[in-house]
């Protein structure tokens, strides 16, 4: 979905991190290169590190995949907010880069991923 | 239509506040009782600009909107460049009061959003009889922090990208594009430390908590409006809220979240319009 966004990728082009994305149940180890994904293997892999991690419950990310997710649950932040996800390590990257992730965990909204929550 | 001039007039006041002149931009239009418009932490009055705009509306209403000193248009004030910028209770509320004084303006309304919203709050337990009426927009006494401040003035991160990409996700999704945009290059173009300066007052020196159960609402009545999409200050803190306040009205506007004047102003529309009407109806009966 990110390589067919050229925008996206054009806004994440000064980002090079490894990171942890996804789901409390089934994160993945996540490398972006000047704004594109280059890898992405399931966690854990014994030994690799990562500068940050967010990671909510996959009843948060069905939520906030709707086309019209609800409110409260619209917002990675949001999620974080109520309990629903956590934001851990180095957070530099994820802030100096924040709308980059907030667009890239949405790319699954414009899809139809979400269920119901 | 190339060639439309919109009937927003923009002029500067000089102001003084706390002893120093300040030279203060507003834009007005309407004619009628007065509608004093104050915009969130580290933005400016164009917020307003839908309003300000609004032909049915501005005929009963004059809609004043300014930008608060180190903001928009206006700038700091001369003794202050290089200080560090602090919005406190007190000097909120005074520049509020000096701006009415400069400009005359006889028991005005006065509509604030977020941090806008929480003064309002103050002015009705504080100088109540000075107003003929006060509109909170997601306002509340006070609500949980969900995010460090600190992040919002620092040499490694760009201040207008992350003050930006942190409101973005207290407007409501799928409103219209180009508002949202609008919205947030508000927040990209503030100058640097601004926002983390309002929200001192928001944060640290403005909580009310204890205090609005003074607020008198036959002295001067009080509507509270929160958009169901702002997890900031949230309905249950307007409800809340509202809650200790004897006679004050409070809505929950769907569809909307902290922004609700810019991020989707038809749909606002929908909402601050029979609240204004309300204000008209009190001042004929």
């Amino acid at each position: 979905m990110l390589a067919r966004d050229a925008a996206l990728t054009a806004r994440g082009r000064w980002l090079d991190v490894d990171c942890l994305l996804g789901p409390t149940t089934q994160p993945f180890h996540v490398a972006i290169r000047a704004g594109q994904i280059v890898d992405m293997t399931p966690a854990p892999v014994l030994m690799r590190s990562w500068r940050f991690a967010y990671r909510a419950t996959p009843a948060a990310f069905a939520a906030y995949w709707q086309a019209m997710p609800p409110a409260g649950w619209h917002d990675l932040l949001a999620l974080t907010k109520r309990g629903e996800a956590s934001l851990e390590g180095d957070l530099h990257p994820f802030m100096a880069h924040l709308q980059y992730f907030k667009d890239l965990l949405a790319l699954p909204r414009q899809n139809g991923f979400g269920g119901a929550s | 239509m190339s060639g439309f001039i919109e009937p927003i007039v923009g002029r500067y006041v000089h102001v003084e506040i706390d002893g120093e002149i300040n030279r203060i931009y507003f834009e007005e239009n309407g004619s009628g009782i007065p509608l004093v418009c104050l915009h969130t932490a580290g933005s400016d009055a164009r917020q307003w600009r839908h309003l300000l705009a609004d032909e049915e509306l501005t005929k009963n209403f004059r809609v004043i909107a300014f930008d608060m000193p180190w903001h928009g248009k206006s700038n700091p004030p001369d003794s202050q460049y290089g200080n560090e910028y602090r919005l406190t209770t007190a000097s909120y509320t005074s520049a509020i009061r000096a701006f009415c004084k400069a400009l005359k303006l006889e028991r005005p309304v006065v509509m604030g959003c977020s941090i806008g919203g929480r003064i309002v709050l103050n002015l009705a337990i504080e100088h109540a009889r000075e107003f003929r009426a006060l509109i909170g927009l997601e306002a509340a006494d006070f609500q949980q922090p969900w995010y460090d401040t600190t992040w919002l003035n620092r040499p490694d991160v760009h201040g207008g990208e992350v003050c930006a990409a942190l409101v973005s996700g207290l407007i409501a999704p799928n409103g219209p594009e180009a508002a949202r945009n609008e919205t947030l290059w508000g927040y990209k173009q503030g100058g640097p430390g601004i926002f983390k300066g309002d929200l001192y007052f928001y944060r640290v020196d403005g909580d009310l908590r204890g205090r609005t159960g003074a607020i008198n609402v036959d002295q001067c009545p009080l509507y509270l409006l929160t958009g169901e999409y702002d997890f900031s200050c949230t309905p249950e803190d307007t409800l809340r809220t509202a809650a200790g306040i004897p006679g004050a009205k409070a809505t929950i506007m769907e569809r909307l979240g902290h922004f609700p004047m810019s991020e989707n102003p038809i749909q606002f529309r929908r909402y601050i319009a029979p609240v204004l009407q309300d204000i008209i109806d009190k001042q004929n009966s």
